[in-house]
């Protein structure tokens, strides 16, 4: 029996951006950072124990030949490949957090649903991003 | 891929995103286009290449898709709902979604209830295709 997500993987532009976009702006740590010749196997977590590591990849040489990274590339900045939800316990506290540490690229500004407040925002290179408060909201459907 | 075409993707996404979000304010291409840092016919052009129809049809099936999320959820009127969604005549609206559904917006309610998925998964998925496909 499978008893744990450990690592799922993004695919960004370029690693030392978005480290600086996925630790200092949104909050998460640095799980693994650790040079292997001209690769860098970088993570990020939630903070605190066993949070599933995301992994930062860059497309292209070593992983993929000059034009599959090209490909991916292209992808990535038209926003067409998956990206993370997270949770949080309080949305639009978090929104106002986000916009002081100078993050512009929402998608969607904190909404109320049955299932709770979520937002929507981009990663520096097109990466979509959902973040989401858990719990029922006492608020009539709107678009 | 160059550095320049991944630059212009990013613009074009960064204004598809501004009419996901501003769809029922009345958004014209060129404030759109402005969000993309070009002018109007070449971010018609430009868009169209990337995402495969014109920023127009684009923002026209984002509200078709707000119009049926409402249909759907609430019991708004049909009148109100076009005017929630960014559509200023009832008639352009009723003909847009005639055309991109297949049927009336009331037609479309009577055959429908909410649907239980997270709304960015709607959003992301439910907006209807173009009929020519």
């Amino acid at each position: 029996m499978i008893t744990r997500l450990n690592v799922a993987s993004i695919y960004v532009l370029d690693k030392e951006e978005a480290l600086d976009f996925y630790v200092n702006k949104l909050g998460l740590e640095v799980g693994n950072d650790i040079r292997q010749g001209d690769y860098r196997w970088l993570t990020v977590r939630v903070p605190g124990e066993r949070a599933t590591e995301v992994s930062l990849e860059q497309p292209g040489p070593p992983l993929h030949d000059e034009a599959t990274g090209a490909q991916l590339r292209e992808l990535i900045t038209k926003g067409a490949l998956g990206g993370l939800v997270f949770i949080t316990d309080d949305a639009r506290g978090l929104y106002e957090t986000l916009k002081a540490r100078g993050v512009t690229d929402f998608t969607q500004e904190p909404t109320e649903h049955f299932y709770g407040t979520d937002m929507g925002l981009r990663d520096p290179f097109g990466n979509p991003i959902r973040i989401l408060q858990q719990g029922k909201v006492a608020q009539p459907a709107t678009a | 891929m160059s550095r320049e075409a991944e630059e212009s993707n990013r613009h074009l996404l960064r204004a598809r995103d501004a009419m996901d979000r501003a769809y029922a304010e009345p958004l014209d291409v060129r404030a759109v286009a402005s969000v993309a840092c070009v002018s109007e016919a070449h971010f018609s052009r430009s868009f169209r290449a990337v995402f495969g129809e014109t920023p127009h049809r684009y923002l026209q099936r984002r509200r078709v898709e707000r119009s049926m999320f409402l249909l759907r959820e609430t019991d708004r009127s049909v009148t109100e709902i076009c005017l929630d969604v960014g559509f200023t005549s009832l008639g352009t609206f009723c003909r847009m979604f005639r055309e991109i559904v297949g049927e009336t917006p009331s037609g479309y309610r009577m055959g429908h209830g909410p649907i239980v998925a997270p709304n960015c998964v709607q959003l992301a998925a439910m907006r209807p295709q173009r009929p020519s496909d």
